[in-house]
């Protein structure tokens, strides 16, 4: 893990709604904290290093974009290869996000993950077919859950 | 949403520079004023084109813990179940989806040990049996959908 200092928290607090749509957002920030630009751009060049920010950029509203098709694919993978195998799902172009999680026997035997996003139901199949195709021998078993309805969606907030 | 809209949605969601002017920067690779990306920046968060316009921080580095749970809710309890597990501040997203087990929602927090507390809390308030799915590896996580 790593530490991260008052100051390092202080902007993240200060950032993780947005960032100021202004000519000089880091400036802004900066003022708001009492810290100097620069200090901030250090900072948050920093925390890009080390992963702390994933990225700084948009994130879209799949809907908005005509991506209705969102499916949770789930894939029943033996453990000695799921990592090997998740490393080349994940680097699908249409995979936005792909995780090993546990199986939950007997109701639940999947434990790859793999997020696709199409916008139709056609685009989707073609999308599973690949991933079929890349598992090979290794897929067990799988299903895809698509999303029906968002019923909440909030970015992580720090509370403290 | 026009053809500008969507090359900048593209070109932003790959990215964002750490500079004075950063609007600026992008902007002139864009081919637009500053003045108007930030406007169109504007109006596609307003309208609810872009969820979000910053930076997208790393819970677990920063100490916190996030899990994926599932929940499996009878259908005359949709609507009870789901109020009672959006009032927790730590779930950050909820969506029902089309499977035996229909809601499957993200809990964020600053420590693990809240991760437990929340499951069992969500547990003890819904009656329902929680399926907590933690994050054993990650292989990619990125948005790249194509606006």
């Amino acid at each position: 893990m790593m530490t991260l200092d008052e100051t390092d928290l202080a902007i993240i607090r200060a950032t993780q709604a947005g960032l100021p749509l202004t000519p000089e957002p880091y400036q802004c920030v900066a003022e708001q904290l009492g810290l100097t630009t620069e200090v901030v751009m250090t900072r948050m060049t920093a925390m890009q290093e080390q992963g702390i920010i994933r990225r700084i950029g948009a994130v879209p509203n799949h809907y908005k974009l005509g991506y209705h098709f969102n499916g949770m694919t789930v894939w029943n993978i033996p453990d000695d290869v799921i990592d090997k195998l998740g490393e080349k799902v994940g680097q699908l172009e249409f995979v936005s996000h792909c995780y090993h999680r546990p199986r939950h026997l007997p109701e639940w035997p999947y434990n790859l993950f793999a997020m696709v996003h199409g916008k139709t139901r056609e685009d989707v199949d073609q999308q599973i077919q690949q991933i079929a195709r890349v598992l090979g021998d290794a897929n067990l078993g799988c299903d895809v859950l698509y999303s029906t309805k968002i019923l909440k969606k909030t970015g992580f907030r720090s509370r403290s | 949403m026009d053809d500008i809209d969507r090359h900048i949605i593209n070109t932003l969601q790959a990215g964002f520079p750490v500079c004075d002017a950063p609007y600026q920067q992008v902007a002139m690779q864009l081919g637009l004023t500053e003045q108007a990306l930030i406007e169109r920046l504007q109006t596609l968060l307003n309208n609810g084109t872009l969820t979000r316009f910053g930076p997208l921080y790393h819970a677990e580095l920063m100490g916190g813990a996030l899990t994926l749970a599932a929940v499996k809710t009878p259908l005359d309890r949709l609507a009870e179940v789901t109020e009672i597990i959006n009032a927790f501040p730590e779930v950050a997203h909820n969506y029902a989806r089309n499977h035996a087990l229909n809601m499957w929602f993200v809990i964020a927090t600053e420590t693990p040990e809240e991760i437990s507390r929340t499951l069992t809390a969500i547990e003890q308030q819904t009656g329902l049996t929680v399926v907590n799915m933690p994050k054993i590896n990650e292989y990619f996580v990125g948005l790249k959908l194509e606006a």
